[in-house]
């Protein structure tokens, strides 16, 4: 049994060495995309355009709009007195947001001490629309805190002696609000989900194809063991990229590794059985490569997107939340930026190191049994 | 027009229909691909309908007052009395804050000043410390923004604010009012599936029978390269526009999706980019040499940019100049535009041909590169 599982193994990393073209792109290829992806997935807004419909033209309403510009998150796209411009602006995406300042404005200021502005952003992107929100919401409380100076500048003394409390904000483990800490540790786990599910599913169906499976299945090759042999290389591999690329994450991106890399690749190991079990289980409902692509395709889409690895996990409904329990991807995640990040060590992730052994033992035992009734 | 001339058109029109048949029958008896390519879109529709929120309607609050008093515990009753904000036990130390964040048990913390009452009433500043969880960076400040809120109501109650002028922003969202993720994903998501469908399927499609040398028999038939190439693509552009047609209707029945502009529009811009798609799908199965090499190249070469560089989920305005360029080279930016352009402003032709004209142009270099591609392959 032995035997025939190092021949067999000695056959599958000479098949996979001998294609330099699958080969080059199992490792370069991930690399890429962690370098391009890594760059290209932020919320933070740099730059956007800004209609200014000033209906106040003081010099309160000009300075609040040198507030805008002066933070570098906003250019003036255009200045009007109406809003219709700034609508058809709008319209043809020659601006994101408009900014409307009601003719009494500073009056408002200066008697009452509160005003209202009018915000009005482009939500075809709601995420872009929140930051640029966001944005918009932090500079007018400074030209708030700017207005209260000015205005009580005579009684600020008294001010002072006024008893009150003091809060401050912190964010904690990324202070600086940096998208690349939050995305690099899930675009790698994310890339060897795809690497890892897609080649044990294709490599399978490819054997059926080529016709290749069913010599396979008539020597006195042991199922478990042509499994084993078959799964063993991929795992590998699999291993071996998630390694490169925290290695990249660390060097390239100064993603902090705050924790132990021992428990990282503890969950690792056990989050690819559970990528190459639903690989194997791919492989066993198709029968052409097509079939098997799409398939794997759409679950990573599934798993992916309820993942936690944009959009929070805990912002879906209770329902999809409670399936998502059953995600692998979702452990793993979590773990890897709690690991990454916040330096949590063993006693803070088994509870998503015990779910990433489960689902991983299940499904792939899952996958076997099912190989197993579809050869018998 | 000669009678040759004509003889010869009808000819090819004839062995055209012949190997369309031909390609037709080998997509309808694969029942189960054809079952797979119909019904998952709708799957992942209702997936994203559900699945894909952003706000956190239970924030996890844990307030730490090392020495409890009746403010802490009137801050605690405005966290307890607010739907936004599940309570956490209380606790006096800053430990257990740090313990549970690393957790993630907890979402925003609150920590006051030991002795807060006594500073307070003794006409000193005392501090409170609000700290999110910022490893996401926006979700944890939305987060944050909120307690903050909370907070404030809190000094205000106990006349303890710093005093300011106050200006108070009314923010209106425009064309997707309710922040609807669905509709934001839809055009997004018709998107992937075209190009999932498009591109992928007919890459693997051409590049089988290359594998199994049927394609060496196709080209030494009397068949023209564009004949086969026209062949291969027009089922897959019919399985593509039912795809849109059946997600569009989903989007419509069970989400609500709104529907500005023009219908036809939009099919008419759909079948451009699904053509888009298909002689990219060609050209890739030309340059390749197995289904495994065609389909990562497919995968890395389109599926990806098309999610990531497309301003699908990020925004482009947010990406450093060298990809804002590159997504310049993306068919699916700027199908996206066209989408959310018809469904969300209600825009037409007038607005949307300049990008309907870069897809135009990107339709023809591909179909360009892609038949000399396959032709020179008979020499």
């Amino acid at each position: 049994m032995w035997r025939a599982l190092r021949v067999l193994l000695h056959k599958e990393f000479l098949q996979i060495r001998r294609d330099p073209v699958i080969l080059r792109m199992l490792f370069i290829m991930p690399m890429v995309q962690l370098v391009v992806l890594a760059n290209a997935a932020t919320f933070e807004v740099r730059q956007s355009h800004l209609w200014v419909v000033d209906q106040d033209r003081t010099a309160a309403s000009r300075a609040l709009i040198t507030h805008f510009t002066a933070s570098g998150r906003f250019t003036v796209a255009g200045y009007t007195g109406a809003a219709d411009a700034g609508d058809a602006a709008l319209l043809d995406g020659s601006a994101s947001a408009m900014l409307v300042i009601p003719g009494n404005f500073s009056r408002d200021v200066q008697r009452d001490g509160a005003a209202t502005l009018q915000l009005v952003l482009n939500a075809e992107n709601g995420s872009e629309a929140g930051v640029i929100q966001s944005y918009a919401m932090e500079i007018l409380r400074r030209s708030a805190q700017e207005l209260t100076a000015s205005r009580g500048s005579s009684r600020s003394p008294a001010l002072r002696n006024t008893p009150a409390i003091e809060v401050r904000v912190h964010s904690r483990y990324n202070p600086a609000l940096d998208y690349r800490r939050f995305m690099v540790p899930g675009i790698l786990v994310q890339l060897i989900t795809l690497i890892g599910t897609l080649m044990t599913a294709l490599n399978i169906v490819r054997e059926k194809e080529t016709g290749t499976l069913d010599q396979l299945n008539v020597t006195p090759i042991r199922p478990a063991v042509f499994m084993a042999a078959k799964l063993l290389p991929l795992w590998i591999i699999g291993m071996v990229e998630f390694a490169t690329g925290v290695i990249m994450a660390v060097v390239g991106f100064d993603v902090p590794l705050l924790g132990s890399p021992l428990i990282l690749f503890a969950g690792a190991a056990l989050f690819l059985l559970a990528a190459l079990g639903v690989g194997l289980w791919v492989s066993t409902v198709s029968d052409t490569q097509q079939q098997a692509l799409f398939v794997t395709f759409s679950l990573i889409m599934v798993y992916i997107l309820m993942s936690g690895l944009f959009t929070p996990v805990r912002a879906m409904p209770d329902w999809v939340g409670a399936i998502a329990q059953a995600n692998p991807l979702m452990h793993f995640i979590t773990l890897v930026r709690a690991v990454m990040l916040k330096g949590a060590g063993w006693g803070d992730v088994w509870r998503q190191l015990v779910p990433l052994g489960g689902i991983g033992v299940t499904i792939l035992a899952l996958a076997v049994l099912q190989y197993r009734k579809r050869t018998a | 027009m000669t009678t040759a001339a004509r003889r010869s058109i009808a000819g090819a029109w004839r062995t055209l229909r012949a190997f369309m048949g031909k390609e037709i029958r080998h997509l309808l008896r694969d029942r189960q691909t054809l079952a797979i390519l119909l019904f998952l879109p709708l799957a992942q529709l209702l997936l994203f309908g559900f699945a894909v929120r952003t706000d956190i309607r239970s924030v996890r609050v844990l307030v730490v007052a090392p020495s409890p008093d009746h403010l802490s515990a009137a801050l605690r009753a405005r966290f307890a009395g607010n739907g936004r904000f599940q309570l956490l036990p209380p606790t006096q130390h800053t430990d257990s804050l740090d313990l549970m964040m690393r957790r993630g048990a907890v979402d925003v913390g609150v920590l006051l000043q030991p002795g807060l009452a006594r500073h307070l009433s003794a006409g000193h500043h005392p501090q409170v410390l609000v700290v999110s969880d910022g490893i996401d960076p926006n979700t944890g400040t939305a987060m944050r923004t909120d307690a903050q809120v909370v907070v404030r109501e809190w000094q205000e109650a106990l006349g303890a604010a710093v005093p300011g002028v106050r200006v108070d922003v009314r923010a209106r969202m425009r064309f997707n009012p309710t922040l609807e993720s669905v509709n934001l994903f839809v055009p997004g998501l018709i998107a992937l599936i075209l190009t999932m469908v498009t591109v992928l399927m007919t890459a693997i499609s051409l590049s089988r029978e290359k594998e199994r040398g049927t394609f060496e028999v196709l080209l030494v038939s009397p068949l023209r390269p564009w004949q086969i190439i026209v062949g291969k693509v027009l089922p897959y552009l019919a399985l593509a526009m039912a795809n849109v047609s059946t997600v569009l209707l989903a989007a419509y029945l069970v989400f609500d999706v709104p529907f500005r502009g023009s219908l036809s529009l939009l099919l008419a811009s759909s079948m451009l980019f699904s053509l888009v798609g298909l002689a990219l799908g060609v050209l890739l199965a030309a340059v390749t040499s197995s289904q495994l090499a065609a389909m990562l190249a497919a995968l890395g070469g389109t599926m990806l940019p098309n999610t990531m560089l497309s301003g699908l989920i990020f925004p482009i305005a947010s990406m450093p100049a060298p990809l804002q360029l590159l997504t310049n080279i993306v068919p699916a930016r700027w199908y996206i535009e066209v989408v959310r352009g018809i469904m969300l402003k209600g825009a037409g032709f007038a607005l949307l041909w300049p990008q309907l004209l870069v897809l135009l142009v990107m339709l023809l270099v591909l179909l360009g590169l892609a038949i000399r591609r396959t032709s020179v392959r008979l020499g």
